[in-house]
């Protein structure tokens, strides 16, 4: 408690540059995070840190803006018939137990190895999860694009069949996305992942929505708009926990919030004009830019460690800053694709209506 | 979005986003310029957690309206009759 006491006191002064800054950081975060379910997090926590926010005041923060966040988006894209809110509950209450494993073997890592052994955890399960992941996301996404089927239903994968047939008494729940009954003994591992994940790189989303798409079945839109319950579920929990100990500087959380509600309106709309493999697209197209980002500091952690020889202070600086920058521009590049393909959306549209016009002479 | 035809039937919230952008606004300045007063008290830790929380839905629930709207003037809404498939 005595170190939650002297980070509180950390609470950095805030100029008009440092919330002009977070704010356009919150509304790009907020965009990717209304159109893919997640995905502002991993930069929102180390732009924060640039600031001189102590690290855990800067976690908590970002998940004090992100319930919130996630609200909002939910209750737009319900408004499309995108949510499954009995799947996102059901997947968020296991996810929140796994954030809390989560949190506890980091807390034993950086008791044991440091904090360079934390940082080396981390960064190692970003690169795992976003290689493994990431790339059969994007692949899939790729795939599709290639084939011109993009206009087709989504089909679900073997194994989401498999999952769906299997019938064990007593533990079967209807989930409306997959118009299917679905045994919860699938859904609770599947959000513990989630929440562990959230817990280590921030970002639960990259393991909670593929595993709806592929593992259950669930449609792209739906699974990412259904995302968005689970991320309210573990940041509500989440931000509680660390409030209990001080570490929320609700200043940061509620500038961030300011920008990001304007982006997740806006990538929610995004979802209405796209075809559904464009959130795999997108999606994909982050995680494996940001695993090259992570990838760039492991050198660093495993010289800290004294693993492998030690990197001099010019090369480390030059390693982070170039690290921080391609997460930006994950993050740019996702935001990019999200407002191209919506524009297209809404030329396509107005070709549409007015073709209809001079077909039919409406006005 | 609200294009052809569509534009003439559906009014834009007007009003209502700049009623609730006010509000903000308020909710905003009040954060900033009373943040050493807040800081102290949301940063006590236990009970006093459920200061950030009760923020963190009031400000969702009067900005985010006020975003909505905000889109929604600017003529920036869902296509139509989209199918989830």
């Amino acid at each position: 408690m005595q170190d939650v006491v002297s980070q509180v006191s950390n609470f950095v002064d805030l100029n008009w540059m440092n919330i002009t800054y977070l704010f356009i950081v919150g509304f790009v975060g907020g965009l990717v995070s209304g159109f893919i379910g997640s995905g502002g997090a991993f930069v929102l926590t180390p732009a924060m840190m640039s600031l001189g926010v102590p690290g855990l005041i800067a976690v908590a923060s970002n998940m004090c803006h992100k319930f919130p966040k996630a609200l909002i988006g939910a209750i737009k894209r319900a408004k499309y018939g995108q949510v499954d809110v009995k799947l996102g509950i059901v997947l968020g209450i296991s996810a929140e137990t796994g954030v809390l494993y989560g949190a506890h073997i980091q807390e034993n890592i950086q008791k044991s190895f440091g904090d360079a052994g934390s940082n080396l955890y981390v960064s190692a399960a970003f690169v795992v999860i976003l290689a493994v992941v990431g790339g059969f996301v994007l692949r899939d996404a790729w795939k599709t694009y290639k084939s011109g089927n993009m206009n087709e239903e989504e089909k679900a994968t073997k194994i989401a069949k498999w999952v769906q047939s299997i019938n064990i008494p007593g533990t079967m729940v209807y989930f409306k996305s997959l118009n299917a009954r679905i045994s919860v003994l699938f859904t609770i591992p599947l959000g513990f992942a989630t929440g562990m994940l959230a817990a280590t790189i921030a970002v639960g989303g990259f393991i909670g929505v593929p595993a709806m798409i592929y593992v259950l079945g669930a449609p792209s839109l739906m699974a990412s708009a259904s995302e968005l319950v689970i991320a309210f579920v573990m940041g509500l929990g989440g931000s509680f926990k660390y409030a209990m100990s001080g570490l929320v500087d609700i200043r940061l959380a509620m500038i961030i919030l300011a920008g990001s509600l304007f982006g997740i309106q806006l990538g929610a709309i995004g979802t209405t004009y796209v075809k559904p493999f464009m959130i795999k697209m997108v999606m994909g197209v982050i995680m494996v830019i940001v695993l090259f980002s992570r990838a760039l500091m492991v050198p660093v952690y495993l010289s800290q460690l004294g693993i492998i020889q030690t990197i001099s202070e010019g090369t480390v600086k030059v390693l982070k800053t170039t690290s921080f920058a391609i997460m930006a521009l994950a993050l740019l590049v996702g935001a990019f694709i999200v407002l191209k393909a919506m524009w297209q959306g809404r030329k396509a549209e107005k070709l549409h209506y007015a073709e209809d016009v001079l077909e039919h002479g409406k006005v | 979005m609200v294009s052809g035809y569509k534009k003439n039937v559906r009014k834009k919230p007007v009003g209502k986003m700049i009623f609730m952008g006010v509000l903000s606004i308020a909710l905003y300045t009040v954060l900033l310029l009373k943040q050493s007063m807040i800081t102290s008290y949301f940063g006590k830790g236990g009970m006093y957690a459920v200061l950030p929380i009760v923020t963190a839905f009031l400000f969702s629930f009067i900005h985010g309206s006020f975003t909505g709207d905000f889109w929604t003037v600017l003529g920036v809404e869902a296509k139509k009759k989209k199918e989830v498939k």
